[in-house]
């Protein structure tokens, strides 16, 4: 399904038709609801693997939403970092340290009333500027996927300080990391 | 015959599900029967030669039906849980796996227009999903409930995370020379460029990034998890590693995502580094047809198979002569020679790029 969407939306700009349209859009409702579903069971499961596993799901989504916009350079730079990096690593992290096979009842918070009401207000913030901002615009009908070759021009041209900044602060950060995981 | 030849192929006017399914079915075909050859020829055969014996030799003439004896051996067996494990996530696991190497197949270009998709990203992404497939190596370990199966997991955690930098930084030369990350476009960098004028074979990479092609096979076979880099799975240790408590299809599974991944990376380091699907210039000047023609859509899968055979023989070759790295030596070797190399790599094949 994914070379479906990809291959039709690759081809010459000739505006989708309703029936692609509307394939996108049930794309889009199922993904975002295995998303919303992840999520929550995240945050509620008794076990740290399977909290871990449901974060990868999320993660895979939102990839996938990514995917139908058309930025396949985001998308595949979602993967390899999320993914194949940050997850592999936690992942590894829990199972080296604790994972019980099972439900661990002290893994649940008790404040979990403050959770939930400091998500509905970020839920709140974030859906309200999103709906000021882009509330009554369309996706235009026409839209081709980002070529990466744009994207490394507006990298390396117009956001070659901020790239350049990002670049320095992570050498910083893992130098950071080398100096106090050393132990001489 | 003629209408074949043309360059409007009868599927280009196919509605595009009908399409996806033609696509599905022939991504499905190239990674399952590729995977059956090299089993037989090497796994089966090959080995049997090196270490003097026939081999199989009941099923089948020469023992040519062995892998479906095999393959109905597997699905015959009952489908077994170890009583502690995690149900859920032991059932997942090999599909997690099986996704990586079809994930990784779809980006391959096989002709001209023979591709599944033509990715702008193509080598990026062929490299991103590569890294999904330790998630399903890390949760058959964890969700076995056994000590082996976690130590071969987080062994091959830790494995794939180290030889993944120089894979992808042993790639990026050859990114560099050609310009662009679609493997369609690399492939026609290959055949296009020339060598101080002389363009009788193309550029094949692997003659400009010799380096590159080394560090790739051995982080390859790495990945793969084979010898010498088989700790995860050390059979003195380990007995199996993450698939010690698999039996029945979800075995096969795994076993066809190894030897399925082992073609799929032979057929990448094919299109990056040996001029993937076409052949060199002055064939295709002899007989007098465009490097691209559209019969290279029907030659082009032919030529990847035997350069994918060539590549994976010499995968196969190692992993039946070399013993087995140690735990500390593989992940120095990794992190202290591989990966300053590849960065090497990367500065003189960006220099000489700038250059010339």
């Amino acid at each position: 399904m994914m070379a479906s969407l990809l291959t039709f939306a690759q081809e010459t700009p000739v505006p989708l038709t309703s029936t692609e349209q509307w394939v996108i859009n049930t794309f889009f409702y199922v993904i975002a609801l295995v998303t919303v579903v992840a999520a929550l069971k995240m945050v509620t499961t008794n076990n740290v693997v399977h909290a871990a596993l449901y974060l990868l799901i999320v993660l895979a989504a939102v990839a996938a939403v990514y995917i139908i916009l058309g930025a396949e350079f985001a998308a595949a730079t979602q993967v390899l970092v999320y993914i194949g990096a940050i997850m592999v690593l936690l992942l590894f992290g829990v199972m080296l340290t604790r994972a019980k096979i099972g439900s661990e009842d002290d893994l649940n918070y008790d404040q979990r009333w403050l959770g939930g009401l400091v998500s509905v207000v970020l839920f709140a913030v974030m859906g309200y500027s999103l709906w000021e901002g882009f509330g009554e615009t369309k996706l235009d009908p026409t839209f081709q996927p980002q070529r990466t070759g744009e994207v490394a021009e507006s990298i390396f041209t117009q956001y070659i300080v901020p790239f350049e900044a990002v670049s320095v602060l992570l050498l910083a950060a893992l130098i950071g990391a080398v100096v106090v995981a050393r132990r001489d | 015959m003629t209408a074949l030849f043309a360059t409007d192929f009868f599927w280009e006017t196919w509605p595009w599900w009908a399409d996806t399914i033609f696509r599905l079915i022939f991504a499905i075909v190239a990674v399952l029967l590729p995977a059956g050859a090299t089993v037989y020829l090497y796994l089966f055969k090959m080995v049997s030669f090196m270490q003097s014996r026939l081999g199989p030799m009941e099923a089948g003439p020469y023992g040519s039906m062995q892998l479906l004896a095999e393959v109905g051996k597997n699905l015959q067996k009952e489908d077994i849980f170890p009583a502690r494990a995690d149900r859920t996530v032991f059932a997942m696991a090999p599909y997690v796996v099986l996704l990586s190497t079809f994930l990784l197949a779809v980006v391959i270009p096989f002709g001209p227009e023979a591709t599944f998709i033509d990715l702008d990203t193509g080598v990026y992404f062929a490299l991103a999903v590569s890294s999904v497939s330790v998630i399903g190596i890390l949760m058959a370990g964890w969700a076995s409930a056994s000590k082996y199966s976690l130590l071969g997991g987080l062994r091959a955690a830790g494995q794939l995370i180290a030889y993944e930098l120089p894979l992808i930084l042993a790639v990026v030369g050859v990114v560099i020379q050609a310009g662009t990350l679609n493997l369609q476009d690399i492939v026609t960098a290959q055949n296009q460029q020339e060598i101080f004028g002389w363009g009788a074979i193309g550029n094949p990479f692997i003659l400009t990034q010799m380096l590159g092609f080394i560090i790739f096979l051995i982080a390859v076979q790495a990945e793969l998890t084979q010898v010498p880099f088989d700790m995860p799975i050390a059979e003195s240790e380990l007995v199996s590693g993450y698939m010690t408590e698999y039996s029945g299809f979800r075995f096969l599974m795994f076993f066809i995502a190894e030897f399925a991944t082992a073609n799929i990376f032979a057929f990448l380091g094919a299109t990056l580094f040996l001029g993937g699907w076409s052949v060199p210039p002055f064939l295709t000047d002899l007989l007098g047809i465009a490097w691209d023609s559209p019969i290279m859509n029907l030659v082009g899968p032919f030529v990847m198979l035997t350069k994918m055979l060539l590549l994976t023989f010499i995968f196969y070759w190692v992993r039946f002569t070399y013993p087995r790295f140690r735990e500390d030596q593989l992940q120095k070797f990794a992190w202290k020679v591989l990966i300053p190399l590849s960065l090497m790599n990367i500065a003189i094949t960006a220099v000489f790029k700038v250059v010339f």
